[in-house]
This record gives C-alpha cells, sequence and structure tokens, in this order.
C-alpha cells in the first residue's frame, strides 16, 4: 500500500515534469531536449527564491513556473523558432547542445554539488489518512500534479484559447487566415511547457535532488512518459507517468536486483505493441 | 548530399564514377599520418579519434543514409568492447581474430534487435534505441560478476598484432592498427553506399512509403544495414578494448550514444567522411578545452552545436561543400 502511494507520488512528480514537454513536442511537434534544462532553472530559482530570499516555499513554486516561462519565451523567440521546420534531428541536436551550455552556467555558478531545499514544517512528517500514515510532502505532489491537470485539461480542451492553440498546431496558414495570431499562440504555449518544466524542477529537489546534471538526469525518464503516454495527450502523459513511477518504485522495493531497468523494459514492450504511445492519436 | 544527377550512360557507370576516389580523400588519408611525426605525444588521443570515426562512420551508415535515428549505438559499441575484453579474459588474447569475433557478436546482436527497429517510427523509434541503450548498460552494470561493474574489467591481456607489433606505451601500434582498421571500414562503407543497395537506403531515408511500392522490400534493407552498422560499431569498440587494454561501463553510456551523433551532425551526415571529420574536431576541441578548465569545457561543445545547427545546417561538410559549389558557378 505504502509502496502503491510512493510510487504514484513519484509519478505525479514524473507527470508534472514532462507534462510541459507533452504540450510542446505533441502539441508544436517541437523535439524539446532542453526540457530537463528548464526544469533545472525552475529548481535553481526556487533555491535561490527560498534559501537567500527567504521566501515561503509556495512562493518559490510559482516563481520558478514563471521564471522558466520567461526564458522559455525568450527562447522560442530568438532560436527555437527558427527550427520548427528544420527536422527533428537538428532540433535535438540544438537544444541537447542547449543542455551542455545550461549544465555548465549552473556548475560555474551554484558548484557541482547536490543543492537541499529547506520545505516548510508543514510539508515534513507525515499525515495519516484512513489509517495509513502517507509522507505530506507525497501527499502535496500528488495535490499539485492533480490541479494541473485539471487546469490543463480545462484550459486546452475547452477554452477559446486551446482551440486557437489546436487549430494553429493543426494547419497554420489556415489559423492565419481566420486572423489567429499564431506567433503569439506558440510562443505562449511554449512559454507553458517552460513553465511547467519549471516547476516539476522544483517540486523535484526533494525527491530526487538538484546539480547540475539534472537535465540530462530528468530527460530519459521525461521522454520516457511522454513516448509511452502518447504524444500531445494530457490523459495519457497522467496514465503513463502514473505507471512507470509505480512500476519503477514497486520493482526497485521488491525486485531490487532488475529494479533498475524494469522502467526500460516496460517502455520497450510498450512501444513495441503500441508505437504511438498508450493514448497516441495519429 | 550529392546532387543526384540523372545518368546519360546507364546506371552502372554512373554508380562506378560515384564511387571513384577523389583527390581530396587521398589527401586526407596521406594527412592522416602526420602525428606520427610531428604530434608524437598526441598518439593515444589520435587512435582515440581514428576509433571514435569508425564508430561514427558506423552511426552514419544507419542515421545519416537510412535516415534511422539512434540514441543508443553505444549498446553495440560496448558489446564489442565487453566482448573483446573477456576473450583475452578466456585466455584469446589475439587482436585480429578478436576483433572479428566482437564484431560478429555484435552484428548479431544488431540482427536480433533489428526486428524492433523496423516496427517503428520516429519518437517511438527514439525512444527505444534509448531504451535499448539504457537496458544494456544497466544490465552490465547489474552483471558485475562479469563485467568488473563500475570498476570496468580489469586484467585484459592483448597479444602483439600479427604477434611482431607489442602495443606500446606511446601508442605507436594502437595508432597504426586503429587507423588501419579505419580505413578498412571506410572502404566497406563507401562500397556500401555506393552499391545500388546504398542507393536504396537513401530512398528509403527520403521517402519510406514510396518503396514498397517500387518493389524495394524496405525492412529487409534497413535491417541488413542495421546488422552491419552494429558489426561495425563493435569492431570499434573491441578496438577501443585492445588499444587501452581496459573496458569500462562508460562505453556503453547514453553519453558516448549522444557524443557520436553529436559529431555526426558537427562534420555532416550522410557522407561517410562527415562522421571523421566531426571526430577529430569534437575530441581535440574536447582535449584543448579540457586542458584549459576541466570543468566547462562542455559549455563550448554546447555553443558550437548551437551554431552548427543554426548557421550550418547541413554539418561542417555540407557547409564547405555548398560553400565550394558556389564558387565553382
Amino acid at each position: 500500500m505504502i509502496v502503491l502511494f510512493d510510487g504514484f507520488a513519484f509519478g505525479m512528480l514524473l507527470f508534472v515534469l514532462s507534462v510541459g514537454l507533452s504540450v510542446t513536442l505533441g502539441l508544436m511537434n517541437f523535439v524539446n531536449l532542453a526540457h530537463g534544462a528548464f526544469g533545472m532553472l525552475g529548481g535553481y530559482v526556487a533555491l535561490v527564491t527560498t534559501r537567500e530570499l527567504g521566501l515561503p516555499f509556495l512562493l518559490g513554486l510559482p516563481a520558478a513556473f514563471v521564471a522558466a516561462a520567461v526564458v522559455g519565451i525568450a527562447c522560442e523567440r530568438t532560436f527555437f523558432r527558427r527550427l520548427y521546420r528544420a527536422g527533428e534531428l537538428n532540433q535535438v541536436l540544438f537544444t541537447i547542445g542547449l543542455v551542455f551550455v545550461a549544465s555548465a552556467v549552473a556548475a560555474y555558478v551554484f558548484g557541482t554539488g547536490q543543492q537541499p531545499i529547506q520545505l516548510p514544517d508543514y510539508l515534513r512528517g507525515s499525515v495519516e489518512v484512513a489509517g495509513v500514515r502517507l509522507g505530506a510532502y507525497r501527499l502535496f505532489l500528488v495535490i499539485v500534479a492533480l490541479v494541473v491537470t485539471a487546469l490543463l485539461v480545462v484550459g486546452l480542451e475547452h477554452t477559446s484559447f486551446g482551440a486557437r492553440v489546436r487549430a494553429a498546431v493543426d494547419n497554420q496558414r489556415m489559423a492565419q487566415g481566420l486572423g489567429i495570431d499564431v506567433d503569439t499562440v506558440f510562443a505562449i504555449t511554449f512559454a507553458l511547457g517552460c513553465g511547467l518544466a519549471g516547476l516539476g524542477g522544483a517540486l523535484a529537489i526533494e525527491i530526487v535532488g538538484l546539480d547540475p546534471t539534472f537535465g540530462f538526469h530528468v530527460l530519459v525518464y521525461v521522454l520516457i512518459v511522454v513516448a509511452v503516454g502518447g504524444l500531445g495527450s494530457i490523459g495519457g502523459s497522467f496514465a503513463a507517468a502514473a505507471l512507470l513511477g509505480i512500476g519503477d518504485v514497486a520493482g526497485k522495493y521488491f525486485v531490487p536486483e532488475i529494479g533498475s531497468f524494469l522502467i526500460y523494459l516496460l517502455m520497450i514492450g510498450i512501444l513495441f505493441f503500441r508505437p504511438l504511445g498508450l493514448f497516441g492519436r495519429r | 548530399m550529392a546532387e543526384t544527377v540523372i545518368p546519360d550512360d546507364g546506371p552502372q557507370r554512373w554508380l562506378r564514377r560515384q564511387s571513384r576516389w577523389t583527390a581530396w580523400e587521398a589527401a586526407f588519408w596521406v594527412a592522416a599520418f602526420i602525428p606520427f611525426f610531428f604530434f608524437p605525444t598526441y598518439l593515444t588521443l589520435a587512435s582515440q579519434i581514428a576509433i571514435t570515426a569508425l564508430f561514427a562512420v558506423s552511426v552514419d551508415l544507419i542515421l545519416g543514409y537510412a535516415g534511422v535515428i539512434t540514441l543508443g549505438h553505444a549498446m553495440f559499441f560496448g558489446l564489442g568492447a565487453y566482448c573483446a575484453g573477456l576473450l583475452t579474459k578466456a585466455g584469446w588474447g589475439e587482436p585480429l581474430s578478436g576483433l572479428l569475433l566482437s564484431g560478429t557478436f555484435a552484428a548479431l546482436i544488431g540482427f536480433i534487435v533489428s526486428f524492433l527497429i523496423v516496427r517503428v517510427h520516429h519518437l517511438a523509434l527514439i525512444m527505444i534505441t534509448l531504451g535499448l541503450g539504457l537496458l544494456t548498460l544497466e544490465l552490465a552494470n547489474a552483471m558485475s560478476w562479469l563485467t568488473g561493474g563500475t570498476d570496468g574489467l580489469q586484467g585484459v591481456d592483448v597479444w602483439p598484432v600479427f604477434g611482431a607489433f607489442e602495443f606500446d606505451l606511446w601508442g605507436y601500434t594502437a595508432y597504426s592498427y586503429a587507423l588501419a582498421v579505419l580505413f578498412l571500414g571506410v572502404v566497406v562503407s563507401r562500397r556500401i553506399v555506393h552499391s545500388s543497395f546504398g542507393l536504396s537506403l537513401r530512398g528509403i531515408r527520403e521517402n519510406l512509403g514510396r518503396m514498397p511500392a517500387i518493389g524495394s522490400p524496405y525492412r529487409l534493407r534497413l535491417q541488413t544495414i542495421y546488422t552491419i552498422s552494429a558489426g561495425i560499431a563493435g569492431i570499434a569498440g573491441a578496438l577501443l578494448t585492445q588499444t587501452t587494454e581496459t573496458v569500462s561501463l562508460d562505453t556503453l553510456s547514453f553519453q558516448r550514444s549522444a557524443d557520436v551523433v553529436v559529431m555526426l551532425i558537427l562534420g555532416g551526415t550522410g557522407r561517410l567522411y562527415g562522421g571523421i571529420v566531426g571526430a577529430i574536431i569534437f575530441l581535440v576541441a574536447r582535449d584543448q578545452l579540457a586542458d584549459m578548465n576541466p570543468q566547462y569545457w562542455y559549455f563550448w561543445i554546447g555553443l558550437l552545436l548551437m551554431a552548427v545547427v543554426l548557421l550550418m545546417p547541413k554539418g561542417i561538410l555540407g557547409g564547405l561543400a555548398s560553400v565550394a559549389g558556389r564558387l565553382r558557378r
């Protein structure tokens, strides 16, 4: 039971980290391997706001979101928009280059060591729910993830902005003809994806730690979630993240000998039978 | 990519003309001897470059020519490396046969994996290659009784090449040996890409849907080239084992897969020398930058990558070729 919950909480962390990529990669078809770097940025921003500026942790999270989103827009305006048509390989390489640079900058500014984050008291310890003691922070993770999911589903599927995004992605010229400002829509969508990465990065410090290799470290998990879930499907990412999180934690708990590669086996198996992912539509 | 002009004197002769050795290639191989005379202290680095270049050529065969994006090719490199290392541990240190056996082993695994590869495309393909690579790495880590785990494989003992040339401290033998194998690998690869089989690979890359329509069994073609590429990567890995007399988990790492793709793009995909030039630039740059500042060399590699993608989307060789083409007109 506790394994199930811990796995689910880990899965929810993966979900928050990866859903932004699902937005940029799935909706905009931009292979953004720098996603983890935006997560790292969010992590460091949360660290600075809470430790250096002394702001509460709950303010650090939105700060991480905003900072990553702003940097995301800046990158999109200057570089990424030139690469939309450049083919996946060039996108992969450019963004990997970005991760290299970001990681070196982080090492320069913050040093190569692990950076711990100070959690407020109410997020430490554990809470008893229905007779089971659950880690307070993990419960918090689950709640944040559920809120994010609800906001995203409503925002992308039930608002006019969401409709504009999907129109701009499906047929740029047609969307332009209808008077949609495709440039702005893309910029905002990209910012949303990067901001979510930043939020995920800030949340991840407590569980996986934060150091300059964060961008690479997290990338693999994030890509697995997106690929298994199916591109552009928020529900798919949610299901995949939960499944992989539980699988990973349970594997490490019950069969430690093969626990570390169970997650890859799962992914390969799923992609072999469903190359588009569990909920892939295209 | 070389411009495809309609042949006016029959396809066979056109293919033969395409595969003719150019003066540039000859000059390149002559230049490969420079380190012996002018940079003898860098011979170890030079043999590393030759090995990595061979690895890059193997990746170019499937990525540059057949258009299969892979992020896990280090799997075959590492399998070859461990196979060669374990052979010497088992008492068979003869280098040439060790090389062949390791290449065959990697090719065999590549053949098995190729059934997976031809089923999927795009993101799923990238993820499956990535996943297989990581899976192999974790397996090697878990089977530390066989592989030595994170300590690496110790006690690799390689016999002299041809029973006469001992591997020396300065790397004279290592570089000559690696260079000779690289040369053979390039000869074989250029024979492959300049054949009708090579042309069908390009067809697969350009338009997958059209190949079955013109009666080309694209799955078989992809499986064949993937197997060959895995074999060459395995040979490159075995070379590394034999010249350094040690094997570490690092040969299987994602980093190595990513680096080799980076080199390939730097130099230019779809041209055999792209990978070689990329390997030279990447490894020399890394060596020099790491000398200057061991912590931040990847900052410059990252900048270099971004600049190449933005300014020279076809890689350095592709950029040079288009400049040359413009000058000629």
